[in-house]
């Protein structure tokens, strides 16, 4: 087994001829689980610490280890992660095999268990749920589009321009930065208009541009969700680092 | 009462326990229930200044003694109200209940406040138990957990028929506060259960009571300050933004004070310990020197006062617990700045909302 350990050793060599792709590394993978994000703080599994390793034998078999702040995180959100990290590592080509295994939980055994069998939520909570988590991750990523939102125009409205004029821009007229790619992202998992032409403030849920007179309770509404959710993930951050002393696999330290 | 800069602060803990933890009172068969439970508040407590870290022994169960001497000798309260939390099937003997805080409060006249605790799955029988508790203890408030696990069932919502049954009976006898406290499980384990929408409908349906939302919905900051504008009946419990964030994470301390000065106002929030998970002092201390930072980013939201942190700190419980306050303590009545509701008008359409 390949352990990535922090600052990242180097992998393994890969073993000859015994998987038809040749087998991924860990790095590899950890660069997989950086498209997981916790639905709910709308950041990368790996940037939250919550990566507590990451291996792949020489036969492409990986088995990543998942860590949460507390024993009784949220079942659904946890659930989630566990299910994303295993899509997108399975996706790997090189890849024979994926256990993920949630450690610490009150629920880990439902999890882990309803994950590796590829059952689903509500097979895997038996009489305890009723949908599938579509409904709820798109209820959280409309939150992140709030959020998004602000982040993109708290700079604008630094820089003077004015609410009023907020409402009349399209994304093509604001300027490219990271907040906005991801804002775009965002609103595109949602299938939400993303093209140039697109207004810059919208109705998260039906995609509709903003009223005129809406647009300072739109504003502060985007602000309070941000806050809303940097405050959680700071607490969550908080709670971590008194549970494990060890940083996650991909955490750097301004992440801590 | 607290004094700072020749200012007078009469002090009430909204927010508070008196808990067993203990390996004997864990459960056959839940142990790794009850251990992570208090494993999880002693994390929290993390979040406070070192100084006031306990070791986990200590923190599974403390003394009477421990507790006066925290909240009341060194902690700068008068008056503290106690929210129980059953947790029974975890707990031999409850977590804290109504009988325990009870219990120990008699040796105390005139310093605490009993609040009591229903379940809507309980029953008729548990419908009858809050009437006895109401009558014995004389509480005119109650902490609500909905994640809490009961015979199978993982959570309920307010708006459930059966919890409107007992929000009629609180109606009637009296029980006119209402705290609620939401947890990570509900039935059915799909939703959201940090929603604070079965709130919203049932502080529509039942104007005469208070609904003091605890932890200002954290994780759902958002969608309580929302609600928080559109409900008169509707109030922030602090506990956990002070404890949780004013010492770990200052800055965003500040933010989401100023979110809840802007939805929610100065008269709507109370000030919490969340004893034992952290001491009152430092909160105290912390909180009446607190200022909105001089930051750009900070700029549009509404200062904070000494008329606001007198009214956060023991005015505002004391108003919603019929709570005496020697005159010294209280403000002339036009004293603070009022909150988004007074401002907005209660009619704002918001998309997304």
């Amino acid at each position: 087994m390949t352990v990535l350990a922090r600052g990242g050793d180097p992998p393994e060599p890969p073993a000859h001829g015994r998987a038809a792709c040749p087998p991924v590394s860990p790095p590899g993978v950890l660069a997989a689980l950086e498209t997981v994000r916790d639905p709910e703080l709308d950041e990368p599994i790996t940037s939250l610490g919550f990566v507590a390793s990451c291996t792949v034998s020489a036969d492409g078999d990986a088995e990543v280890r998942l860590r949460l702040p507390t024993y009784f995180c949220a079942p659904n959100f946890a659930y989630l992660m566990v299910a994303d990290a295993y899509d997108v590592v399975s996706a790997l080509p090189g890849v024979r095999h994926v256990c993920v295994v949630l450690e610490d939980h009150f629920a880990s055994d439902a999890i882990n268990d309803g994950v590796a069998a590829q059952a689903g939520f509500v097979r895997s909570f038996s009489g305890e749920a009723v949908r599938e988590l579509d409904s709820l991750r798109a209820d959280f990523l409309r939150k992140a589009v709030m959020a998004g939102t602000d982040q993109v125009c708290r700079p604008l409205l630094a820089a003077g321009t004015s609410p009023a004029a907020l409402l009349g821009m399209t994304l093509g007229e604001v300027p490219p930065s990271r907040a906005l790619s991801r804002l775009r992202e965002r609103r595109a998992s949602l299938g939400l208009p993303v093209g140039d032409a697109a207004p810059l403030l919208i109705d998260p849920v039906s995609g509709a541009a903003v009223a005129a007179d809406g647009v300072p309770l739109y504003l502060r509404r985007a602000q309070v969700t941000r806050v809303s959710i940097e405050a959680n993930a700071g607490i969550c951050r908080g709670m971590l680092r008194h549970r494990y002393a060890t940083p996650g696999q991909g955490e750097s330290e301004e992440d801590q | 009462m607290y004094e700072s800069n020749g200012e007078r602060y009469f002090v009430v803990d909204g927010h508070m326990h008196y808990w067993n933890a203990a390996p004997d009172n864990w459960v056959p068969g839940a142990e790794k229930y009850a251990e992570g439970w208090i494993k999880c508040f002693h994390a929290y407590q993390g979040l406070g200044p070192p100084e006031t870290h306990w070791s986990l022994e200590h923190f599974e169960k403390y003394s009477e003694e421990d507790l006066m001497k925290d909240v009341f000798e060194d902690g700068y309260v008068d008056v503290a109200i106690f929210q129980p939390t059953y947790l029974k099937e975890w707990y031999k003997e409850g977590f804290n209940t109504t009988e325990r805080n009870a219990l120990m409060g008699e040796k105390h006249p005139g310093r605490f406040v009993y609040n009591t605790r229903w379940d809507p799955r309980d029953g008729d029988e548990g419908l009858e138990q809050l009437r006895r508790n109401v009558d014995r203890y004389g509480s005119i408030g109650c902490k609500l957990y909905s994640a809490e696990w009961n015979a199978g069932s993982r959570g309920w919502k307010l708006t459930d028929p059966a919890a409107y049954r007992y929000l009629e009976a609180c109606q009637e006898l009296g029980v006119k506060n209402i705290h609620v406290h939401k947890g990570p499980t509900i039935w059915p384990l799909d939703k959201d259960a940090f929603d604070v929408a079965d709130v919203d409908h049932a502080a529509t349906d039942f104007t005469d009571l208070n609904f003091i939302v605890e932890h200002v919905g954290l994780p759902r900051i958002e969608d309580f300050c929302f609600m928080a504008t559109q409900e008169p009946n509707v109030y922030a419990g602090l506990a956990v933004v002070i404890g949780g964030l004013m010492h770990a994470r200052p800055k965003f301390f500040a933010k989401v004070m100023g979110e809840l000065l802007f939805w929610v106002g100065e008269d709507k929030m109370l000030f919490g310990s969340d004893y034992a998970i952290w001491e009152p002092k430092w909160q105290v201390e912390g909180f009446v020197a607190w200022e909105m930072p001089d930051d750009p980013e900070l700029s549009d939201y509404p200062r904070l006062g000494v008329a606001g942190k007198k009214k956060i700190m023991g005015l505002n419980a004391a108003k919603l617990y019929d709570i005496k306050v020697p005159d010294e303590f209280q403000l002339p009545a036009s004293a603070g700045t009022p909150g988004a509701q007074e401002v907005l008008g209660q009619e704002q359409p918001v998309a997304g909302a």
